[in-house]
Protein backbone atom coordinates (compact mmCIF):
# COMPACT_ATOMS: atom_id res chain seq x y z
CA UNK A 1 0.00 0.00 0.00
CA UNK A 2 1.11 3.70 -0.32
CA UNK A 3 2.02 5.74 2.68
CA UNK A 4 -1.27 6.88 4.00
CA UNK A 5 -1.19 10.03 6.25
CA UNK A 6 -3.05 9.19 9.15
CA UNK A 7 -2.05 11.99 11.56
CA UNK A 8 -2.78 14.96 8.84
CA UNK A 9 -6.26 14.90 7.38
CA UNK A 10 -9.29 16.61 7.88
CA UNK A 11 -11.39 14.94 10.39
CA UNK A 12 -15.22 14.75 9.59
CA UNK A 13 -17.52 17.05 12.05
CA UNK A 14 -20.25 15.72 14.38
CA UNK A 15 -22.63 16.57 12.52
CA UNK A 16 -24.94 16.73 16.12
CA UNK A 17 -22.71 19.72 16.91
CA UNK A 18 -21.53 21.15 13.42
CA UNK A 19 -23.22 24.30 12.14
CA UNK A 20 -23.48 23.71 8.42
CA UNK A 21 -22.05 25.87 5.94
CA UNK A 22 -24.48 26.35 2.89
CA UNK A 23 -22.57 24.45 0.33
CA UNK A 24 -23.09 21.65 3.09
CA UNK A 25 -26.82 22.14 3.21
CA UNK A 26 -26.93 22.45 -0.67
CA UNK A 27 -24.55 19.21 -1.28
CA UNK A 28 -27.18 17.40 1.03
CA UNK A 29 -30.60 18.95 -0.33
CA UNK A 30 -29.25 17.40 -3.81
CA UNK A 31 -29.60 14.14 -2.33
CA UNK A 32 -33.11 14.49 -1.17
CA UNK A 33 -35.00 16.23 -3.70
CA UNK A 34 -33.32 13.37 -6.33
CA UNK A 35 -34.83 10.85 -4.08
CA UNK A 36 -38.13 12.55 -2.95
CA UNK A 37 -39.00 13.26 -6.92
CA UNK A 38 -39.78 9.69 -6.76
CA UNK A 39 -43.30 10.62 -5.34
CA UNK A 40 -44.13 13.05 -7.88
CA UNK A 41 -43.38 11.06 -10.46
CA UNK A 42 -45.41 7.98 -8.62
CA UNK A 43 -48.02 10.21 -8.59
CA UNK A 44 -47.91 11.29 -12.49
CA UNK A 45 -47.81 7.39 -13.22
CA UNK A 46 -50.61 6.63 -11.23
CA UNK A 47 -52.66 9.18 -12.87
CA UNK A 48 -51.66 7.62 -16.23
CA UNK A 49 -52.32 4.33 -15.81
CA UNK A 50 -56.02 5.41 -14.24
CA UNK A 51 -56.40 7.15 -17.24
CA UNK A 52 -56.54 4.23 -19.27
CA UNK A 53 -58.13 2.14 -16.85
CA UNK A 54 -61.39 2.66 -15.61
CA UNK A 55 -63.52 6.20 -14.95
CA UNK A 56 -63.46 4.97 -10.84
CA UNK A 57 -60.32 5.00 -11.18
CA UNK A 58 -59.41 8.27 -13.04
CA UNK A 59 -61.87 9.82 -10.95
CA UNK A 60 -59.90 9.11 -7.82
CA UNK A 61 -56.39 9.74 -9.32
CA UNK A 62 -57.94 13.17 -10.68
CA UNK A 63 -59.58 14.00 -7.32
CA UNK A 64 -55.92 13.58 -5.82
CA UNK A 65 -54.18 15.56 -8.41
CA UNK A 66 -56.76 18.43 -8.42
CA UNK A 67 -57.11 18.75 -4.77
CA UNK A 68 -54.72 20.84 -2.08
CA UNK A 69 -52.42 17.92 -1.34
CA UNK A 70 -52.13 16.97 -4.98
CA UNK A 71 -51.43 20.68 -5.50
CA UNK A 72 -48.71 21.16 -2.79
CA UNK A 73 -47.23 17.57 -3.63
CA UNK A 74 -46.70 18.93 -7.85
CA UNK A 75 -45.83 22.35 -6.51
CA UNK A 76 -43.20 20.39 -3.92
CA UNK A 77 -41.87 18.46 -7.26
CA UNK A 78 -41.29 20.91 -9.60
CA UNK A 79 -39.35 22.91 -6.96
CA UNK A 80 -37.76 19.43 -6.04
CA UNK A 81 -37.01 19.19 -9.72
CA UNK A 82 -35.64 23.06 -10.31
CA UNK A 83 -33.43 22.48 -7.22
CA UNK A 84 -31.86 19.00 -8.18
CA UNK A 85 -31.77 20.11 -11.61
CA UNK A 86 -29.57 23.06 -10.93
CA UNK A 87 -27.61 21.29 -8.26
CA UNK A 88 -27.15 18.79 -10.86
CA UNK A 89 -25.46 21.04 -13.42
CA UNK A 90 -23.42 22.27 -10.65
CA UNK A 91 -22.08 18.51 -10.15
CA UNK A 92 -21.39 18.45 -13.99
CA UNK A 93 -18.95 22.22 -13.63
CA UNK A 94 -17.31 19.94 -10.33
CA UNK A 95 -16.42 17.15 -13.05
CA UNK A 96 -14.52 19.66 -15.25
CA UNK A 97 -12.92 20.76 -12.30
CA UNK A 98 -14.63 24.54 -12.34
CA UNK A 99 -16.79 26.34 -9.26
CA UNK A 100 -14.93 24.14 -6.16
CA UNK A 101 -13.32 27.51 -4.42
CA UNK A 102 -15.60 27.67 -0.99
CA UNK A 103 -16.79 31.54 -2.06
CA UNK A 104 -17.91 30.06 -5.68
CA UNK A 105 -19.42 27.06 -3.88
CA UNK A 106 -20.97 29.73 -1.70
CA UNK A 107 -22.72 32.00 -4.66
CA UNK A 108 -23.46 28.94 -6.85
CA UNK A 109 -25.53 27.19 -3.78
CA UNK A 110 -27.43 30.81 -3.45
CA UNK A 111 -28.03 30.63 -7.45
CA UNK A 112 -29.80 27.34 -6.80
CA UNK A 113 -31.53 28.18 -4.23
CA UNK A 114 -32.86 31.40 -5.43
CA UNK A 115 -32.47 29.93 -8.97
CA UNK A 116 -35.28 26.83 -7.73
CA UNK A 117 -37.60 29.08 -6.31
CA UNK A 118 -37.42 32.00 -9.26
CA UNK A 119 -38.56 28.76 -12.10
CA UNK A 120 -40.87 26.93 -9.73
CA UNK A 121 -43.09 30.53 -9.84
CA UNK A 122 -42.61 30.99 -13.39
CA UNK A 123 -43.51 27.14 -13.82
CA UNK A 124 -46.90 27.92 -11.73
CA UNK A 125 -47.52 30.82 -13.81
CA UNK A 126 -46.91 29.51 -16.95
CA UNK A 127 -49.47 26.69 -15.90
CA UNK A 128 -51.82 29.11 -14.48
CA UNK A 129 -52.30 31.61 -17.21
CA UNK A 130 -51.69 28.47 -19.86
CA UNK B 1 7.56 -8.56 -4.71
CA UNK B 2 4.89 -7.09 -6.75
CA UNK B 3 5.89 -5.11 -10.24
CA UNK B 4 2.66 -2.99 -9.97
CA UNK B 5 3.04 0.04 -9.45
CA UNK B 6 -0.08 1.97 -6.78
CA UNK B 7 -1.22 3.83 -9.71
CA UNK B 8 -1.92 0.76 -11.89
CA UNK B 9 -3.57 -0.99 -9.22
CA UNK B 10 -5.70 1.73 -8.78
CA UNK B 11 -6.54 3.19 -12.22
CA UNK B 12 -9.89 2.48 -13.42
CA UNK B 13 -11.44 0.93 -10.13
CA UNK B 14 -13.14 3.21 -7.74
CA UNK B 15 -14.35 1.88 -4.69
CA UNK B 16 -16.98 0.35 -6.22
CA UNK B 17 -14.41 -2.36 -7.73
CA UNK B 18 -16.08 -1.31 -11.56
CA UNK B 19 -14.42 1.61 -12.44
CA UNK B 20 -16.35 4.60 -14.07
CA UNK B 21 -19.12 3.22 -15.59
CA UNK B 22 -21.63 4.28 -12.76
CA UNK B 23 -19.86 8.07 -13.13
CA UNK B 24 -20.90 7.97 -16.40
CA UNK B 25 -23.70 6.38 -16.80
CA UNK B 26 -25.22 9.17 -14.24
CA UNK B 27 -23.00 11.84 -16.25
CA UNK B 28 -25.29 10.98 -19.40
CA UNK B 29 -28.47 10.97 -18.09
CA UNK B 30 -28.07 14.15 -16.30
CA UNK B 31 -27.16 15.86 -19.43
CA UNK B 32 -30.44 14.22 -21.23
CA UNK B 33 -32.45 15.52 -18.15
CA UNK B 34 -31.27 18.85 -18.45
CA UNK B 35 -32.92 18.83 -22.02
CA UNK B 36 -35.39 16.82 -21.08
CA UNK B 37 -36.81 18.29 -17.85
CA UNK B 38 -38.03 21.95 -19.44
CA UNK B 39 -39.60 20.03 -21.93
CA UNK B 40 -41.32 17.30 -19.71
CA UNK B 41 -43.12 19.95 -17.63
CA UNK B 42 -44.17 22.13 -20.74
CA UNK B 43 -45.57 18.25 -21.77
CA UNK B 44 -46.81 17.82 -18.90
CA UNK B 45 -48.44 20.90 -17.15
CA UNK B 46 -50.37 21.05 -20.25
CA UNK B 47 -52.70 17.84 -19.10
CA UNK B 48 -53.01 18.63 -14.87
CA UNK B 49 -56.78 18.62 -14.67
CA UNK B 50 -58.54 17.96 -18.12
CA UNK B 51 -61.17 15.20 -17.76
CA UNK B 52 -60.06 11.32 -18.87
CA UNK B 53 -60.97 11.45 -22.67
CA UNK B 54 -58.88 15.11 -23.00
CA UNK B 55 -55.80 13.25 -20.66
CA UNK B 56 -55.74 10.19 -23.00
CA UNK B 57 -55.96 12.16 -26.26
CA UNK B 58 -53.27 14.58 -25.22
CA UNK B 59 -50.77 12.25 -24.88
CA UNK B 60 -51.65 10.14 -27.52
CA UNK B 61 -50.22 13.08 -29.64
CA UNK B 62 -46.62 12.51 -30.36
CA UNK B 63 -44.70 15.64 -28.61
CA UNK B 64 -46.61 14.96 -25.03
CA UNK B 65 -46.00 10.68 -25.78
CA UNK B 66 -42.89 11.11 -26.68
CA UNK B 67 -40.78 13.60 -24.01
CA UNK B 68 -43.28 12.37 -21.45
CA UNK B 69 -41.84 8.18 -22.18
CA UNK B 70 -38.34 9.77 -22.37
CA UNK B 71 -38.29 11.78 -19.71
CA UNK B 72 -39.59 8.29 -17.30
CA UNK B 73 -37.43 6.02 -18.80
CA UNK B 74 -34.09 8.31 -18.72
CA UNK B 75 -34.94 9.45 -15.15
CA UNK B 76 -36.27 6.43 -13.09
CA UNK B 77 -32.55 4.54 -14.73
CA UNK B 78 -31.01 7.94 -13.08
CA UNK B 79 -33.26 7.18 -10.45
CA UNK B 80 -31.46 4.01 -9.82
CA UNK B 81 -28.48 4.36 -10.18
CA UNK B 82 -28.46 7.48 -8.16
CA UNK B 83 -29.77 4.88 -5.20
CA UNK B 84 -26.96 2.91 -5.35
CA UNK B 85 -24.92 6.24 -4.40
CA UNK B 86 -27.39 6.05 -1.57
CA UNK B 87 -27.52 3.01 -0.35
CA UNK B 88 -23.52 2.07 -1.11
CA UNK B 89 -23.05 5.06 1.41
CA UNK B 90 -25.34 3.58 4.00
CA UNK B 91 -26.39 -0.24 3.62
CA UNK B 92 -24.14 -2.96 3.95
CA UNK B 93 -23.38 -6.60 3.27
CA UNK B 94 -26.73 -8.50 2.07
CA UNK B 95 -28.85 -5.64 2.79
CA UNK B 96 -26.66 -3.66 0.02
CA UNK B 97 -27.57 -6.16 -2.43
CA UNK B 98 -31.34 -6.64 -1.29
CA UNK B 99 -31.77 -2.96 -1.12
CA UNK B 100 -29.93 -2.64 -5.02
CA UNK B 101 -32.54 -5.20 -5.92
CA UNK B 102 -35.66 -3.65 -4.61
CA UNK B 103 -34.77 -0.40 -6.62
CA UNK B 104 -34.08 -2.34 -9.44
CA UNK B 105 -37.71 -3.54 -9.56
CA UNK B 106 -39.05 0.10 -8.41
CA UNK B 107 -37.49 1.17 -10.79
CA UNK B 108 -38.58 -0.70 -13.84
CA UNK B 109 -41.78 -1.34 -12.74
CA UNK B 110 -42.63 2.20 -12.73
CA UNK B 111 -41.10 2.53 -16.22
CA UNK B 112 -43.39 -0.44 -16.85
CA UNK B 113 -46.57 1.37 -15.87
CA UNK B 114 -45.63 4.83 -17.88
CA UNK B 115 -44.98 3.18 -20.80
CA UNK B 116 -47.93 0.96 -20.64
CA UNK B 117 -50.39 3.63 -19.83
CA UNK B 118 -48.33 5.81 -22.75
CA UNK B 119 -48.89 3.29 -25.24
CA UNK B 120 -52.76 2.42 -24.92
CA UNK B 121 -53.28 6.20 -25.13
CA UNK B 122 -51.21 6.52 -28.17
CA UNK B 123 -52.76 3.25 -30.01
CA UNK B 124 -56.06 4.27 -28.77
CA UNK B 125 -56.13 7.92 -30.10
CA UNK B 126 -57.63 8.15 -33.63
CA UNK B 127 -55.14 9.43 -36.09
CA UNK B 128 -56.21 13.14 -36.63
C1 LIG C 1 -25.24 14.77 -0.95
C2 LIG C 1 -24.57 14.94 0.13
C3 LIG C 1 -23.24 14.29 0.39
C4 LIG C 1 -22.64 13.21 -0.20
C5 LIG C 1 -23.20 12.34 -1.33
C6 LIG C 1 -21.36 13.05 0.41
C7 LIG C 1 -20.44 12.07 0.03
C8 LIG C 1 -19.15 12.05 0.47
C9 LIG C 1 -18.15 11.16 -0.03
C10 LIG C 1 -18.39 10.08 -1.06
C11 LIG C 1 -17.00 11.46 0.61
C12 LIG C 1 -15.67 10.77 0.41
C13 LIG C 1 -15.45 9.74 1.45
C14 LIG C 1 -14.13 9.05 1.23
O1 LIG C 1 -13.31 9.53 0.44
O2 LIG C 1 -13.94 8.02 1.89
C15 LIG C 1 -17.25 12.54 1.51
C16 LIG C 1 -16.33 13.12 2.35
C17 LIG C 1 -16.63 14.07 3.26
N1 LIG C 1 -17.88 14.64 3.51
FE1 LIG C 1 -19.51 14.33 2.45
N2 LIG C 1 -21.21 13.98 1.38
C18 LIG C 1 -22.33 14.77 1.40
C19 LIG C 1 -22.60 15.80 2.25
C20 LIG C 1 -21.77 16.20 3.26
C21 LIG C 1 -22.11 17.16 4.29
C22 LIG C 1 -23.46 17.85 4.40
C23 LIG C 1 -21.01 17.30 5.06
C24 LIG C 1 -20.79 18.19 6.26
C25 LIG C 1 -21.54 18.17 7.31
C26 LIG C 1 -19.98 16.43 4.56
C27 LIG C 1 -18.72 16.31 5.08
C28 LIG C 1 -17.72 15.54 4.54
C29 LIG C 1 -16.34 15.56 4.98
C30 LIG C 1 -15.76 16.43 6.06
C31 LIG C 1 -15.67 14.65 4.16
C32 LIG C 1 -14.19 14.32 4.20
C33 LIG C 1 -13.92 13.20 5.12
C34 LIG C 1 -12.46 12.79 5.05
O3 LIG C 1 -11.79 13.06 4.05
O4 LIG C 1 -12.00 12.18 6.02
N3 LIG C 1 -20.47 15.77 3.47
N4 LIG C 1 -18.57 12.90 1.41
C1 LIG D 1 -32.29 18.04 -15.06
C2 LIG D 1 -32.46 16.97 -14.38
C3 LIG D 1 -31.39 16.28 -13.56
C4 LIG D 1 -30.03 16.51 -13.46
C5 LIG D 1 -29.19 17.54 -14.21
C6 LIG D 1 -29.50 15.56 -12.51
C7 LIG D 1 -28.17 15.44 -12.16
C8 LIG D 1 -27.68 14.60 -11.20
C9 LIG D 1 -26.29 14.42 -10.88
C10 LIG D 1 -25.12 15.10 -11.57
C11 LIG D 1 -26.22 13.53 -9.87
C12 LIG D 1 -24.96 13.00 -9.20
C13 LIG D 1 -24.63 13.80 -7.98
C14 LIG D 1 -23.33 13.34 -7.38
O1 LIG D 1 -22.35 13.14 -8.12
O2 LIG D 1 -23.30 13.15 -6.17
C15 LIG D 1 -27.56 13.14 -9.52
C16 LIG D 1 -27.90 12.28 -8.50
C17 LIG D 1 -29.18 11.79 -8.29
N1 LIG D 1 -30.31 12.07 -9.03
FE1 LIG D 1 -30.44 13.45 -10.51
N2 LIG D 1 -30.54 14.79 -12.04
C18 LIG D 1 -31.70 15.19 -12.66
C19 LIG D 1 -32.97 14.69 -12.49
C20 LIG D 1 -33.31 13.66 -11.61
C21 LIG D 1 -34.61 13.05 -11.48
C22 LIG D 1 -35.83 13.40 -12.31
C23 LIG D 1 -34.52 12.13 -10.46
C24 LIG D 1 -35.56 11.20 -9.88
C25 LIG D 1 -36.33 10.47 -10.57
C26 LIG D 1 -33.16 12.16 -9.97
C27 LIG D 1 -32.67 11.38 -8.94
C28 LIG D 1 -31.38 11.37 -8.49
C29 LIG D 1 -30.89 10.63 -7.36
C30 LIG D 1 -31.73 9.71 -6.48
C31 LIG D 1 -29.52 10.89 -7.22
C32 LIG D 1 -28.58 10.35 -6.16
C33 LIG D 1 -28.27 11.43 -5.14
C34 LIG D 1 -27.34 10.92 -4.08
O3 LIG D 1 -27.79 10.14 -3.25
O4 LIG D 1 -26.17 11.32 -4.06
N3 LIG D 1 -32.45 13.09 -10.68
N4 LIG D 1 -28.45 13.81 -10.35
Amino acid sequence: MADVNRGNRPLSPHLQVYRLPLPAITSIMTRITGHALVAGILLLVWWLVAAVSSPGAFAAADWLVRSWLGFLILTASAWALWFHALSGIRHLFYDQGLGLEIEEAKKASWAIIIGSVALTLLSLIIFFIS
Amino acid sequence: MRYITPRKAAAGLGSARSGTAHHWQMTVSSYALVILTPLFMIAVGGAIGLPQDAVAAHFGRPFPGIITALFIVVGMIHFIKGTRIMIDDYVYGSANKLAIIASNIFGWGVIAAAIFALAKMAFTTPAI
